[in-house]
């Protein structure tokens, strides 16, 4: 029996290595056709399309690269991502903080009403909502996208962010209270740094939502110098239908940056959910 | 509570009030009016039509096509990704060299944009694409189909590719999860002499319960209001032929994309409606018992 349970744990090592390798290489075969497609000349790629580069063109790359396009489009996304992320956690923050530690009446409806927005997303709000943007004079412009992805962003925010809060326990804040703290004195000197787990969880999927968003830019922005990266990399591809490879690149090129930010950040996410999901 | 107290309330709430209510629950409400009107977007909405437009949304049968193909991307959402996702995550809980490597990795479709994988997917998989070229190579010539316009294929075709994109976040939730259940207790039923399996299905699974409804919750929302892979790889037009469309591309082809907004949001109201009624039913009958407070209100 001893020896059955020890195995238990050892079971079928091999057998998850191969289980990791097939997931591993579902996952990325896409990944990888888009950016090695991208060294491959638009005649390899159409003569065989799944193959492996005879010689690795960089001018795709370079071609993109040298666009100001591109890089205004990458700007673009840059903007609207880190003030989406800087607005959707501070404000979330302080909204989830009233919630998570003042006792007042209609503290359980105000909850209700920020948890609600989870079933208001904004495939349903899109239509009035562009317009209202545009009635506030906002379409074609970046804050015309990024004032709406904060409102969406909040309620996911404020519930991953009010375990946290709660979780500080109360005799700190009766500590701090003796030292001569006031409230909102703990909330920028304590409160703000135990919750940085949850801050960078709702920080990332914040930032990585905005850069990839498309519905809300495609509806608000027209003019392609203001598009953000998924914008341009659509226009792209639909006027460069027939440059396969330059699309490839252009693709490639777009998707890096999120891939850089989320690999640098990928156990925060973990661990800040952790709270949040146990809840 | 003093008059301090109070102000820090409203300070600290104001800014997430103000535009949670302007802009996610106003324009929802402004959505029920313009739905009652013919209305092309400009000027003061005055043709007043009453049901009109929800007469013709819940008769056209464009319409009740999509609302099919949104039904069956829900419960084949659930189906295909739950049990996967908690395979895999049970998996990357183990411990085996590699594993943060690996968990990166998995995350990859999650992160990357939706024009991206909607891009790359159409390239791939466009008659005498990529995997046309691969299955010719293998000598499986007789598996070839067209995958995006064949409306028999196309919407497997569309699930596997939604599979491919969201379980990275379903597997991030599982693990999560996972993290908050105490390793002691499969050790416990270890020593008791069960087998790994057994640890998993009787002790594991019931503890992950909460985590598993609450992916299930957002999955089935997700999946209600399904746009933009749709949109991207099969744009405007072909998805109805092709047997893919859902609610929010039939909303943005019938309103703001040929001027009718009045209809436009009644569409919106219609998908609002069908989403509140799937969520409340939800939790009341599902997730009540381990949410108490987080989308039921009060504590």
């Amino acid at each position: 029996m001893a020896r059955r349970s020890k195995n238990g744990y050892e079971w079928g090592s091999p057998f998850i290595y191969l289980v990791a390798a097939i997931l591993i290489s579902a996952c990325l075969t896409p990944v990888i056709f888009i950016i090695v497609g991208a060294f491959r000349t638009n005649s390899e790629l159409t003569t065989d399309p799944a193959g492996w580069p005879s010689q690795w063109q960089f001018s795709n790359y370079t071609n993109v690269l040298s666009t100001s396009l591109f890089w205004q489009q990458a700007g673009n996304s840059l903007i609207v991502a880190l003030w989406t992320t800087l607005g959707v956690v501070l404000i979330g923050l302080m909204a989830a903080y009233v919630v998570a530690r003042y006792q007042f009446r209609g503290r359980g409806a105000l909850y209700a009403l920020y948890a609600s927005g989870l079933m208001f997303p904004l495939t349903v709000a899109i239509t009035p909502l562009y317009l209202l943007i545009r009635s506030l004079k906002l379409v074609d412009t970046l804050p015309g996208v990024i004032i709406p992805q904060i409102a969406f962003g909040l309620p996911m925010t404020i519930i991953i962010l009010v375990p946290f809060l709660r979780a500080i326990p109360k005799e700190i804040e009766e500590a701090a209270a003796i030292d001569g703290c006031s409230r909102l004195d703990f909330f920028w000197r304590i409160a703000l740094r135990l919750s940085v787990p949850g801050l960078v969880t709702t920080g990332i999927l914040a930032f990585v939502g905005s850069w990839n968003g498309y519905m809300l830019p495609l509806f608000v922005l027209n003019n392609p110098s203001l598009y953000t990266l998924p914008l341009g990399t659509q226009a792209f591809s639909s006027e460069h239908s027939v440059d396969t490879a330059a699309v490839l690149a252009f693709t490639s090129l777009s998707m890096l940056p999120a891939l850089a930010f989320f690999s640098l950040f990928e156990r925060r996410i973990v661990g800040g959910l952790t709270g949040a999901v146990k809840g | 509570m003093s008059w301090r107290e109070r102000g820090e309330i409203a300070l600290m709430s104001a800014p997430a009030l103000i535009l949670f209510l302007g802009f996610v629950i106003f324009p929802v409400i402004t959505a029920a009016y313009y739905g009652f009107f013919k209305w092309k977007g400009y000027g003061p909405p005055i043709d007043f039509v009453w049901f009109e437009n929800y007469r013709i949304i819940l008769t056209d049968p464009a319409f009740l096509d999509t609302l099919r193909h949104n039904a069956f991307i829900l419960v084949f959402s659930l189906v295909m990704q739950g049990p996967l996702a908690i395979l895999v995550a049970l998996l990357l809980n183990k411990k085996m060299r590699g594993r943060s490597i690996v968990r990166v990795l998995i995350f990859v479709p999650y992160v990357i944009s939706e024009v991206i994988v909607g891009i790359g997917w159409s390239l791939m998989l466009q008659s005498g694409g990529a995997l046309d070229e691969t299955l010719r190579n293998m000598g499986l010539d007789w598996l070839i189909r067209d995958w995006l316009a064949d409306p028999s294929i196309a919407i497997w075709t569309l699930m596997i590719i939604i599979t491919w994109k969201y379980l990275g976040f379903a597997v991030i939730i599982m693990l999560a999860g996972l993290q908050g259940i105490p390793e002691e207790l499969a050790e416990a039923a270890a020593v008791d002499g069960a087998s790994y399996w057994q640890t998993q299905w009787r002790i594991t699974l019931p503890l992950l319960g909460p985590t598993i409804r609450i992916w299930a919750f957002l999955s089935i929302i997700g999946s209600l209001q399904l746009f933009d892979l749709v949109y991207i790889i099969w744009g405007q037009y072909i998805s109805s032929t092709a047997g893919t469309s859902t609610m929010a591309t039939y909303m943005a082809l019938t309103g703001r994309l040929s001027g009718n907004y009045g209809y436009g949001n009644a569409v919106a109201v219609v998908i609002f409606f069908i989403s509140l009624t799937v969520a409340l039913i939800y939790q009341r009958f599902v997730l009540r018992r381990d949410t108490e407070g987080a989308l039921t209100g009060g504590n």
